[in-house]
């Protein structure tokens, strides 16, 4: 074979790793090592148990010292895992960290395979290429880029609240984008907070004015993300913010405009109370919302949609001016350095289990029903009300509904078992009703948690073990009449049982939000089979995207509860404060570049470039690549119709090379 | 429009009424039926539980009897023809071994069936082909006033919901509403009406249609509206029975074709009423025309 190699003899050390049993349990490690052995220039061939241990990574670097070696290769996992682990283990041991090669012989081989001497030949052709490819790296360096210090925080829930203030108390520039006119997410809902009984508001609130008072937070409310460009520490977004009709600036919450609207009476289902009150067209989210700005709604509001109105809300709003019928949508663009996506979750519409009566018996409710029922502020103040407004006698909630379930969600919504307990007490302590609770396993494994369903317990709830199969109206006894029956079979007792109620609790799960597909795209993420955003690793990066630079938090990547949402929040700014303090980062030199002399100046590749980073040198008329900007996607290479563009780290004899080591039999 | 018709036994025996009311309704809307030549027994669920292969083959001998007449649809009005006809087409795209076995026998019969032609229900045809407005312009006495409890028994909607919803169907609600009448709200439009047990377990199967019949008058229905010949049979010939073991529960069970015939002023001796146990109420008069 022809070789073009500049730095004198080739010395390659291979080290194959067993990863315990993850690779040696399906591949032969040591007759890979063996059969490498005898390949042209490798001077060491070693198996090893973990190769990313620290004696694994010594090894490495005593090689190098000891038998004077120049490349390396290492068959183990995913580069992405581990290559900067070994680049870093070469660079200490004195070599460019480009005299490297990795195989990826666990996610590409001894996972998706199961006979051993197929997967151990697949192994050696994986190998063989990384080896003969290795011989014509390059020395080459990285370059440092600056990382914008601002943060682009998306959904303004708990969690991205969190982030939030965190971010901007260590004195980082926050962007908070949030979809509702109001910040506060689902937690603003909620009554009490699990296992602790402490009020939800209480707590949530006074962050919620910190955002506000936050001279370090843009917060926007009411807008959407719109387009996302660049990489980690340029990242260019645009923000859409859709028409409020009201002047944040002017707007003080007086909330006048709302007194003064035509409408006497709220008219339209109301999104805080999940339709259980009415509102106005001209309304504020809830009284503790941030921004205390009103926000009309266009689809209700008679002004806009007929221009026939009297306008009393401009009469009542004077000489504030407030309220601007004109208001236009707008796009912003801003500049950040990293992202936080905390887009939060939705609730499973407990209409897709018929079975159960939703929107069909009056009284059969969803648990964020019932929380605002619960709640003082709520639309009974505080009442736990039938839909008559009888107070109920007797009680049933309904675990697990949409979770799972292999004809729904097949998730455990992790929350769902301490929600329902928690209002099952407080429905306990409200009405004094008889409360039973069917359950197909209580997951109660939080702080305090287990202590909660031994209290629920004591207060006399009683628990069903047993999926319910349906409820319905219909009776069979005295007793049954006029009440609502669930039957399910009691799974501990091996009966079917009638259970006659007055008021049923559906516990609905949690789901991935309904437009978590386009967001996905929108940040370049990554989604589980479900939906949820998928984590960089499910152990050791929970809180980072495939995607540098974006980072996740809340329940958009999966259930979770407030205490999780929080952690992960703080996780996900740490991470973001990590990059920035640093101030740059380092930028692979995968880079194309221009071989001058061949270039004839056609300018064919400049369109191509999703980056535009050519651009055509006025004076030589050849093109030039901004290595800065160029992301190594290799389009221009390819394109080139005199092969003048080339990349480093895919070399014309390095990719050649890897072919034919896979090709070759041995 | 036209369309081949599989009766199945019951509509030629005990479900005589069906097929007495639903050929002139489908008349006066210009839907033409026209009876499969030579067709054959569907097999009911009796006979898919002893041995799927042969009661697929049974059922493919009359799809594919259906499908050399060229027509587009197989209409079936019996919810157990229905299923089982549909069933035989999942089961032979599903499962190669029945695929090969049906192919063999209607082999020998010189048949052949692609498994293309669609098998649909009358109340599927009334309401997506013909429309309720072509329904409506029909209405010469409109069920004012008659409170009716629309009852589909599980076989048309269950396991294959192909025209409506599996748990909550609305189609016969609103075809009935479309003639005027008043449709009770009956959550338990879909449960199972005992179907053969009141012959074979009767405690478990009465029950079954005990509850049906005592929920429709408690809801005040004044008659329950059904589209399958073995509901109709059960909610309607057991009345001695559960009266000695519940008490009496007084409401007729008919067909959803009688009462459109009567909404469309078909004479009421001609839409089989006289053959329930329990009958209907005669409705008043056909309003004179204006």
């Amino acid at each position: 074979m022809k070789t073009n190699l500049s730095n004198g003899e080739i010395r390659i050390g291979f080290y194959i790793c067993h990863c315990g049993h993850n690779i040696a349990g399906v591949v032969d490690c040591t007759a890979v090592a063996h059969e490498i052995a005898g390949l042209p220039g490798v001077v060491v061939s070693r198996d090893y148990k973990y190769m990313c241990s620290d004696p694994g990574q010594e090894l490495i670097r005593n090689d190098i010292r000891e038998h004077a070696l120049n490349r390396i290769v290492v068959a183990s996992c995913s580069p992405l895992l581990h290559e900067n682990t070994f680049r870093n283990a070469v660079e200490a041991g004195g070599l460019n960290r480009y005299f490297f090669q990795m195989v990826n012989i666990r996610e590409h081989d001894s996972w998706v395979h199961t006979n051993r001497a197929e997967a151990t030949t697949k192994a050696v052709a994986l190998a063989r290429a990384a080896v003969l490819r290795v011989r014509f790296h390059r020395a080459l360096e990285t370059t440092r880029v600056a990382i914008h210090p601002d943060v682009l925080v998306v959904g303004g829930g708990i969690a991205g609240i969190h982030a939030a203030l965190t971010l901007a108390n260590a004195g980082k520039k926050v962007y908070l984008v949030e979809r509702e006119p109001s910040i506060g997410g689902h937690m603003a809902k909620f009554d009490k907070t699990f296992p602790t009984l402490d009020c939800a508001a209480c707590i949530l609130t006074p962050k919620m004015s910190a955002v506000r008072a936050n001279k370090n937070i843009k917060l926007w409310t009411y807008s959407e993300v719109a387009k996302v460009e660049g990489y980690v520490g340029n990242y260019t977004v645009s923000v859409r913010r859709k028409p409020r009709y009201v002047n944040e600036e002017l707007c003080v919450g007086c909330q006048e405009c709302i007194e003064a609207c035509v409408f006497k009476e709220g008219k339209y289902p109301d999104e805080f109370n999940v339709g259980l009150s009415k509102r106005k067209p001209i309304y504020i989210p809830f009284p503790q919302a941030v921004p205390q700005v009103v926000v009309i709604d266009r689809e209700r509001c008679l002004q806009l949609k007929s221009g026939r109105c009297k306008k009393t809300c401009i009469e009542a709003c004077a000489d504030r001016h407030a309220i601007d019928f004109a208001q236009k949508e707008e796009t912003l663009e801003i500049k950040v350095g990293n992202i936080i996506v905390a887009t939060g979750f939705r609730l499973f519409d407990a209409k897709r289990i018929p079975q159960y009566g939703y929107g069909l018996y009056p009284n059969v409710v969803t648990s964020i029903e019932l929380e605002r029922l619960v709640t003082s502020s709520g639309p009974t103040g505080g009442e736990i009300t039938m839909r008559d407004g009888r107070i109920p006698q007797s009680v049933a909630f309904i675990l697990c509904v949409g979770s799972r379930d292999f004809r729904t969600n097949r998730w455990c919504s992790r929350t769902c078992c301490m929600h329902s307990m928690k209002l099952a007490q407080l429905v306990r302590e409200h009405t004094g009703a008889d409360v039973t609770v069917f359950y197909l396993d209580i997951r109660a494994p939080g702080k305090g948690c287990e202590e909660f369903y031994d209290k629920s317990l004591k207060d006399g709830i009683q628990f069903v073990r047993g999926r319910v199969a349906e409820v319905t109206d219909w009776a069979l006894t005295p007793e049954e009449e006029g009440k609502l029956v669930i039957r399910a079979e009691d799974t501990l007792a091996g009966v079917v049982r009638r259970i006659p109620v007055d008021m049923i609790v559906l516990a609905v799960g949690m789901e991935p939000q309904a437009d978590s597909q386009a967001v996905r795209r929108l940040f370049n993420m990554s989604c589980g089979s479900e939906g949820w955003f998928l984590e960089k690793h499910p152990k050791l990066a929970p809180v980072s995207t495939f995607t540098d630079g974006v980072f996740i938090a809340g329940c958009c990547q999966g259930p979770k509860d407030i205490p999780d949402s929080i952690a992960q929040a703080g996780a996900a700014a740490a991470e973001a404060m990590a990059l920035i303090d640093r101030g740059y980062i380092e930028q692979e030199p995968n880079t194309a570049y221009v071989v001058e002399e061949d270039c004839s100046g056609c300018k064919s590749c400049l369109p191509l470039c999703p980056y535009t980073a050519i651009t055509l040198d006025g004076e030589t008329h050849k093109a030039r690549i901004n290595a800065a900007l160029c992301k190594g996607c290799g389009t221009c290479v390819a394109a080139c119709p005199s092969g003048s563009i080339r990349q480093h780290l895919f070399e014309d004899d390095e990719i050649f090379s890897e072919i034919e080591g896979v090709l070759t039999h041995a | 429009m036209k369309y081949a018709y599989f009766p199945g036994c019951s509509l030629k025996g005990l479900g005589k009424a069906y097929e007495e009311s639903l050929l002139p309704v489908m008349e006066r809307l210009g839907v033409e039926l026209v009876e499969l030549d030579d067709w054959n027994c569907c097999g009911a669920t009796a006979y898919m539980s002893v041995d799927e292969s042969k009661a697929c083959i049974l059922a493919s001998r009359n799809l594919a009897l259906a499908e050399k007449t060229g027509s587009r649809d197989l209409v079936t009005p019996c919810s157990a023809c229905y299923l089982v006809l549909n069933k035989t087409k999942h089961y032979l795209k599903d499962s190669p071994e029945i695929r090969e076995s049906v192919q063999r026998a209607l082999d020998t019969a010189g048949l052949q069936y692609s498994g293309a032609m669609p098998v649909r229900h009358p109340l599927d045809i009334l309401v997506n082909d013909v429309g309720l407005d072509v329904i409506r312009e029909k209405v010469v006495r409109p069920l004012t006033g008659l409170k009716v409890a629309p009852y589909y028994g599980c076989q048309v909607v269950r396991p294959y919901a192909t025209f409506d919803d599996a748990w909550n169907p609305t189609t016969m609600d609103r075809l009935l509403a479309t003639l005027g009448a008043e449709v009770v709200p009956y959550p338990l439009k879909t449960k199972c009406c005992g179907g053969s047990l009141t012959g074979t377990l009767p405690d478990t199967g009465l029950r079954l249609t005990y509850i049906l019949l005592k929920e429709a008058v408690r809801r005040g229905a004044d008659v329950i509206a059904t589209i399958c010949p073995l509901c109709q049979f059960n909610l309607d010939a057991y009345h001695d029975q559960i009266a000695r073991q519940w008490g009496p529960v007084p409401i007729p069970t008919v067909y959803f074709t009688q009462l459109m015939g009567l909404a469309f002023g078909l004479p009421e001796s001609q839409l089989g009423l006289n053959r329930n146990f329990v009958r209907m109420k005669p409705l008043p008069a056909i309003p004179a025309k204006a």
